[in-house]
Parts: C-alpha cells; structure tokens; sequence
C-alpha cells in the first residue's frame, strides 16, 4: 500500500511531486527543442531565405527550388505567398516591415508600391556589384525600379499591355491594324460594327493604370516631381488630362463599351472578346496563353502597339510587373543578393514567361529558346518595343494616396466628362494635405 | 441562517425610497465582485487599452510608413472628418442600410419565428432549414450573392427579367441603389434567422393561457397578435432591434466583396478600415474609429432609453 510521504508544511502527494518531475522534464523537452531550433535556424544549418511572393501558377516556387539547387547548400528558398491584390499585398508586407519581422528575405514587390516601401526604407538598394551582375532591364522596368537615383529592386519580370484584336472584326471594320490607331478609331470602329472594347474600369489600380496610360499618351503626367511626396505637384488637371478624360467619355457613352464597364477589369474583358462581338480589348502580356486552348479564337487574334491618345502622339503602355527586393530586416543580405541574382537570370527570366505568360524584363531572357518556341516572333518583338515606350506610374511614396483619390473621382467611366480632370486635381491635393478623406 | 429582512432599527436609520442591503446581500455581493474581478481585468486589458490608445492615436498625424513624419495635431482629424462630405455621405449609406434591413429583417424574422414556434410536422427540418442562412460564413454569403447578381454569370438576371424594372443587361454593382439593393439582399438573407431566434425565444415568453383566454372571448387571429402576442414579447422585440441594428450599423464584409464601395456603397466601417489598414494613416482612422464606437454608443442608449428596453426582462428575470 502506498503511504504519502509527509514532508515539511504538510503533505506532498504523489500527484504533485509527480507533477515537479513533468515541469522539470518539460523545460529539458523546451531547452533541446530550443537548441534544435537555433541549429536549423542558422547556427549550424543551411540558411533559410523567406521569399514572400504574389500569386501566380507555380513559376516563382519553381525558381525558388531551382536556385536552392543551383546554390549547393549555400542557401534554401522558401516562398509564402502573398494575396491575390496587389493592394493587399502591399498592405501585408509593410504592416511586418513596419513591425520589424526579421522573417523576410526577399520580396516579390508591384511598381505601384516600390517607392513607398524604398522611402520608408524597407528595402535594400541594389548594390553596385551585384548590379553589374544583373541580366541589363529594359528601360521602363529600370524606371520602375528607381527611386531617389538609386535601383532599389532588381527587375524581374515586366508586364505590358497591347491592343489585341480580332483580326476579322478589324477587316470588317476597314481598319489598317499595320499603323497606329487612336482609341477614338477603335471605338467608333467597334461601336459602328457592333463590337466591343474591352479596358479595365472597376474602382481599383487597374482603372488608374488606364488613366495613367492615357494621360501619359497625350504627352502628359499625373504628376510631375513625384519623388517630393506630399509636396509633388499634381497635373492631372491639363490638357493631356482633358484628352484622356475625353476618351473614357467617348467609351462609357458608345455602344462599344461593355455592360459591365463600371466593373470590368483583366479577368472580365476576356470572356466577352471571345463572343461573336468581341472586337478590341486592352490587357496584358498573359493574353496569349489564355486563348491558346481556344483555337478559333487564337487563329482570329491580333496584336498592335496600344492606342494613340492623340493621333501621331506616339502611345506610353502601362507597365506593370515584378521586382525583387531585399528586406532591411533580413539576417542574410548576403546570401539574399545571391539569390537575387539567381531569380533573375535570363534563364529563368524566359522558363518563367514560358511557365506563366509573364514576360522578362530584359532582352536577355527574351533569347530564352523555349520561349522563342512557344511565342510568334512579331509578338514577342511587340513586347519588347512595348516596355521600352512604356509609362510606368509615378515613383511616389503616396501613390496609394494618389491613385485612391484618382479612383474616387474618374469612377465610374459613366460620370468623366471635361470637368473631371480639375475636381480630381482639386482633390488629390486636398488629400496629400491630409484636408479631405480618401 | 442569515435573514434578508431588515431590521427595524436599520428601517428607521433608512431615508425613503433607499433599499438596505442585508449582510448576506452585502456579503454575497463582495463575492461576486471577487469572483468577476478577474474578467474585468481581463476585459480592460483587451478591450479599454485598445480604445485609450486608438483614442491617443487619433491626436496626432501619423502614417506607418512614414513614422518620422508623426506629430500631435490635436483634434484636427476630428475637424477634417466632421467636416468631410465623404463622412457623412458614408454614414447616411450605413444608416440607410441599418434602417432598411432592420425592418425588413423584423418582419420576415417573426414570420419565421411564427413557422419554428407552430409547425407540427418536420418541425426539426423546419427549423435547421430557416437557420442555415446564419451558419453560413458572411464573406462567403457575399461572395454567392455577388456571383447571383452578376451580370456575366449571375441568375437574378435571367431567372427575374420578365419583371418591368429588370433588363437581362442589368449591371446590378454599376449604380448607386441597384448595388445598395443587392448589398442589403444578401445582408438581409444572412442575418434574418438571426432575428428570427431572437423573436422565437420572445414568442415562447407568450402564454399560452392568455391566447385560450382571449380566443374564448372571441378575439380575432389579428387581434391576439396585435393585442397579446407583440405587447407580450415587446422586450425580446427591442433586444432582437438592438441588436441587429448594431450589427447593421457595423456592416463590412457585404461591401467588401460585393462592390469594395465602388458606386458610394461605402459604410462607416469600411471608410474606418480603409484609413487605418489601407492607406496605414493610423492617426485619422484611429479618429474614424473614436467615432464608430462613439455612433454604436449613441444608437444602443437611443434604443434602450426611446424604447425602454429592459434588457432583465428579455432574459425572463423580470
């Protein structure tokens, strides 16, 4: 028979002293769980590069294990992915950075807020020797890529968007697709046809990259001075603002705009360019791929530079992409750079347009020969002569700021008309002066 | 064993109308306030030192990706959204919401608590069926909905357009109102069950014996419900108001997903999460966020005092 034991106090029964023995093995179990961590961590372990990554079909984890391969244990990748929105993307990156997370080591990171994140000093610029290492970007993704005269992403991956078009509807139409056309042509030629022109519209960054496209088509900026950030002067109210507000007035009131133009955006467009009324639809570069399954609609697609704002002015077509920067917080700059280097190589530059439709964004990849295979000729030249003309958005650490008070007066399509660029103006100011709300 | 009367001589020392707690009563009660202490502490850590410091924040201006720049401004921001059209265009949307669904919730929810407490057959069925709409993640509601009144894809369109005011070219998120209707269709949808419990238990406070008694004497179906049955579940009517309008009052997720409040769809609770996580301005939303809690507060003592609801009763302590 068990007797307790009686000790000072009182008794101690078994339960509690077996109780000691579980706290006493539980903080060995936390002390050698504790060890283990800190080898794999980086004591004695290959280091672990976190690279935080927006969504796509599988090219950016592909890279990360090639170049985990290619790095004979120098270094492992591991992505995490981030939300689908660029918004949200920017959104969850800077509420870590801000916080300090030592966790990321590189970041797939959007123009649209590369100036932001290079002001608040969340990134590491590129340094000059491993710059000189870099694949050379094509002129738009190196201004997308510079802030404050310094390169603070490397450049990736470069989106553009072209004019496509059905070949047939064009003939129809009587349309010469071999020269350059204005956005007053393509709609007047859809709308007289029965046709349709497809653009992004919704209340969101795709909509300002229109707008920007636009205004920067007609010889103008949104903003001049950019890098002065709440000082910038704003010069949305001009005649290239005018010209641009003319055009999606001319759209949202013809019969060429879609139905649901005031929500439209990349995904949308495409459906309806696939129907018997499908004529003209601007988007970007991914286009291709996505009627390669649909032979009647491939064999029928036609590719041009994007429209004119103004007829003989050559046009500016949105630049979008990717850059990879190197987090301040991160332990591992080195090994970072290193892999930087790696992701952005020609080679897998061109496996990642091929595996995604995402084009690189510098001549080098486009020799990638998989990627030669796999695209017409002309288009991929029509690519390349696209991101050299493109007009990327302003560099501004408010651009947020900006494109949101853009989005609240130019939406809907329906309600632009010529007064529309001076209350914009107005009130993007208002904005920046922390007098109005966004 | 302690008594709960008092004693003379405490009666005589009393002023008028001023209730003497016995010892047991005094006792019990220091108990209770030991016994809560605990979650008291716990509450003020986890909900009083959030608002104090949002409370802080919105003194200043403060952006969090520009921390260098931050700096007091006083109440400022205050000034900048009171005198905002966009404040005040977002609060007359949330109030409309609020108002609309509330009372369009009220009268579908009694109608279904009526069917849940009458049903005889498949009563269980009946019942699981009503309240599914509820267990169904909001974002995910919005979602369905959105995909329903779409115009690419949606059935409302073709299922509803031999009705005069729809087109089968209707854009339900392409202005104002069609997309405020779709917003509170799904609102609606969602939370009706909701009232429709909250009204059941309400229904289920109702004798019996008084509706037997007022049919004997010959009282019609319209009269029971006017006369016994809505004043006799008047408490739980006003709780199940209270409550439903401060959710309305604090919708997010529908505006979300449906229209990101495009076409002035915006709430109050959207504007708030698009100054503080959106843009990071810390210090304005901080301010917007004051001012939601400050506009919950007023609508919950305008209800509970205008309406007298006596929340003890509800319960059935009363």
């Amino acid at each position: 028979m068990h007797v307790p034991r009686r000790s000072r106090g009182g008794y101690s029964s078994p339960g509690r002293s077996g109780s000691r023995r579980r706290v006493v093995g539980s903080f060995a179990a936390l002390a050698t769980a504790a060890g283990l961590l800190s080898a794999c961590g980086g004591g004695g372990g290959t280091p672990t590069l976190i690279w935080y990554i927006n969504p796509d079909t599988g090219g950016q984890a592909a890279i990360a294990s090639r170049c985990t391969a290619a790095s004979n244990g120098a270094y492992k990748i591991e992505t995490q992915v981030l939300p689908q929105d660029a918004g949200q993307q920017r959104v969850q990156l800077a509420r870590r950075l801000a916080a300090g997370d030592s966790s990321i080591d590189l970041m797939s990171i959007d123009p649209a807020f590369t100036a932001e994140f290079a002001a608040a000093k969340y990134v590491v610029p590129v340094p000059d020797d491993v710059k000189s290492k870099l694949p050379q970007a094509f002129k738009g993704a190196i201004t997308a890529s510079t802030w404050d005269g310094k390169e603070v992403v490397a450049p990736f991956w470069s989106n553009v968007q072209t004019l496509w078009y059905r070949k047939s509807f064009a003939q129809k139409a009587g349309l010469d697709m071999s020269q350059p056309v204005t956005w007053d042509q393509i709609i007047k030629a859809a709308s007289d046809n029965g046709g349709t022109v497809g653009v992004q519209a919704n209340k969101y960054e795709g909509y300002v990259v229109w707008i920007n496209a636009l205004v920067m088509g007609a010889g103008g900026n949104l903003v001049t001075d950019p890098g002065a950030g709440v000082d910038a002067k704003i010069d949305v109210n001009s005649q290239a603002g005018k010209d641009a507000a003319s055009v999606i007035d001319a759209l949202a009131h013809s019969k060429a705009a879609e139905p649901d133009l005031s929500v439209s955006n990349e995904g949308t467009v495409l459906a309806p360019f696939a129907t018997p009324q499908g004529a003209f639809q601007v988007n970007w570069t991914f286009i291709y791929q996505n009627y390669a399954s649909d032979k009647a609609t491939l064999n029928d697609l036609g590719w041009a530079m994007y429209p004119e704002t103004v007829q003989g002015t050559p046009s500016r077509p949105p630049y979008g992409g990717i850059g990879i920067g190197v987090s301040s917080t991160s332990k591992h700059t080195d090994l970072d750079w290193k892999a930087v280097e790696c992701i952005t190589s020609p080679d897998n530059q061109g496996q990642y347009a091929v595996d995604t439709g995402n084009m690189p964004s510098s001549a080098a990849g486009y020799s990638y020969g998989k990627l030669t295979s796999a695209y017409p000729a002309s288009l991929l030249q029509l690519f390349q002569k696209s991101v050299e003309a493109a007009g990327p958005r302003p560099l501004s650490p408010y651009w947020s700021d900006i494109s949101g008070a853009i989005q609240s007066t130019w939406h809907p399509a329906g309600s632009v008309s010529s007064s529309t660029p001076a209350s914009s103006q107005t009130f993007i100011q208002q904005v920046l002066e922390g007098k109005k709300l966004l | 064993m302690s008594t709960t009367v008092a004693t003379p001589a405490q009666s005589a020392k009393t002023p008028p109308g001023k209730v003497v707690a016995s010892d047991r009563a005094v006792a019990e009660n220091r108990l209770g306030q030991k016994l809560v202490a605990p979650a008291v502490v716990i509450m003020v850590l986890v909900t009083a030192y959030p608002m104090l410091q949002a409370l802080y924040l919105s003194l200043f201006r403060y952006r969090l990706t520009t921390p260098e720049d931050k700096g007091f401004v006083g109440l400022s921001n205050y000034g900048v959204i009171l005198g905002d059209s966009l404040f005040w265009k977002d609060t007359l949307n949330t109030v409309i919401i609020m108002v609309v669904t509330v009372a369009i919730e009220l009268v579908i929810g009694f109608a279904f608590a009526m069917v849940m407490h009458r049903i005889m057959i498949a009563r269980g069925l009946m019942r699981t069926a009503i309240l599914i709409p509820y267990g169904i993640v909001t974002v995910v509601s919005a979602f369905a909905w959105q995909f329903a009144f779409s115009i690419n894809n949606g059935f409302v369109n073709s299922w509803f357009h031999w009705l005069p005011w729809i087109s089968p070219q209707q854009n339900w998120f392409g202005d104002h109102w069609h997309a405020m209707f779709a917003i509170m269709a799904s609102e609606i949808w969602k939370t009706t069950p909701f009232m429709s419990l909250l009204l059941l238990a309400g229904l289920s406070q109702v004798s019996e014996d008084m509706l037997e008694a007022a049919q004997v004497d010959g009282a019609t179906w319209t009269q029971r419900l006017y006369k016994v049955i809505l004043p006799n579940m008047k408490a739980a009517i006003m709780v199940a108001v209270l409550f439903r309008a401060l959710d309305a009052f604090r919708i997010f997720d529908n505006i979300v997903i449906m229209t990101a409040g495009a076409q002035n769809t915006e709430s109050s609770s959207f504007l708030t999460y698009r100054q503080v996580i959106q843009q990071m301005q810390l210090g304005m939303g901080s301010a917007l966020s004051v001012l939601l809690f400050l506009a919950v507060l007023v609508i919950a003592f305008l209800i509970v005092k205008l309406f007298r609801v006596d929340l003890a009763s509800a319960r059935g302590e009363g």
